[in-house]
């Protein structure tokens, strides 16, 4: 043989195929593409053992939303669709005072949530979503008429001013047993 | 001798399979970026809401989940939904020990920002979930989620 020695050796890179095929499937196996998002909501504390829990907020600052075991909601006594709550939700807000029977302030308004142990828990979510997406639309408002940008875009002491202006308030019931957690 | 060959000396023509590799990392480095090591077997099934006021949970180390939905081995466990806690079933009463518990395995300056994250399947009813809230409460943990996947079929 007349050739020249190699001066590199080339490693053979066949198998690199393999090596990357078995991490792939290892990763595959192993790992969850997890979702990791949700609703953000605060848990009133228990009250102490002797603390009566007694409401005694005027009816008109409170709005009633009751779910029952069929999924229906009763807002104020009026039956409503889910996707109606939100508009209902922002016109008790922003009332201040104009309609007697809704709320005469936002910093009063509260909204009782009511629902029934056989409710289905998708309907509870949507209920408090659409309760949350009202405060959103309202504090949005509030701040691009004060400053200009959306509620999430704002600095923690602006966020704070919008805040105490439309403080969200959802409080809810202990929860009845009328159709069954059938 | 001519300078352009039209013909390929030798046999059949193999497709050329050296990117191979690099088609299979690029995978890879996908699935490494996009998930996140599985650490509890799903022993419930979670379909989870849908909800547009979803919000980002923080910091993953300070949440601790609580899996409830119908049991994914049916013929064995029935089909009523169950709670999981980490990697068994449990009932109602263990939450309150289970929140403890995770408590101690964080530092004492972070255990205000702890965040309870309740994955429900949708079928649920909410018999079940008010009863975990009541032992949350209970367990002075007052921060919750309840997860969802965003919904896109609104504005």
């Amino acid at each position: 043989m007349g050739r020249k020695s190699r001066q590199t050796a080339e490693i053979n890179a066949g198998s690199m195929a393999d090596i990357a095929f078995l991490l792939l499937i290892f990763f595959l196996v192993t790992t969850t593409m997890d979702i990791d998002t949700g609703l953000q909501v605060g848990l009133p504390p228990m009250p102490e053992k002797d603390q009566v829990v007694t409401s005694n907020q005027k009816q008109k600052n409170v709005l009633e939303v009751l779910i029952n075991a069929n999924n229906q909601l009763l807002v104020e006594g009026e039956i409503l669709r889910v996707e109606q709550l939100t508009d209902k939700t922002i016109d008790f807000l922003t009332n201040n005072g104009k309609n007697p029977l809704l709320s005469e302030s936002p910093e009063k308004a509260i909204v009782s949530l009511k629902n029934d142990r056989g409710t289905s828990y998708n309907t509870y979510v949507s209920v408090y979503n659409e309760l949350k997406r009202a405060y959103r639309i309202v504090r949005d408002e509030e701040s691009m008429k004060l400053y200009g940008k959306p509620y999430n875009k704002l600095n923690e002491n602006q966020a704070k001013t919008v805040k105490t202006k439309y403080p969200q308030k959802i409080s809810e019931a202990e929860p009845v047993d009328i159709g069954g957690s059938k | 001798m001519s300078k352009f060959r039209k013909k390929k000396s030798g046999g059949d023509v193999g497709i050329n399979t050296s990117a191979l590799p690099d088609i299979v990392f690029m995978l890879l480095f996908f699935f490494m970026v996009a998930t996140k090591m599985r650490d509890v077997e799903m022993k419930v099934r979670t379909q989870l809401p849908k909800a547009t006021e979803i919000e980002k949970l923080e910091k993953k180390s300070l949440v601790n989940y609580i899996y409830v939905g119908p049991p994914v081995k049916k013929e064995i466990f029935g089909e009523t939904p169950r709670i999981q806690l980490n990697d068994a079933f449990a009932t109602v009463d263990d939450v309150q020990q289970y929140i403890t518990q995770e408590r101690t395995k964080v530092d004492e300056a972070s255990i205000p920002f702890l965040t309870t994250s309740i994955k429900a399947d949708v079928d649920c009813k909410m018999g079940i979930i008010t009863d975990i809230k009541q032992e949350l409460r209970k367990a002075n943990a007052l921060k919750l989620n309840y997860s969802a996947s965003r919904d896109v079929s609104r504005d």
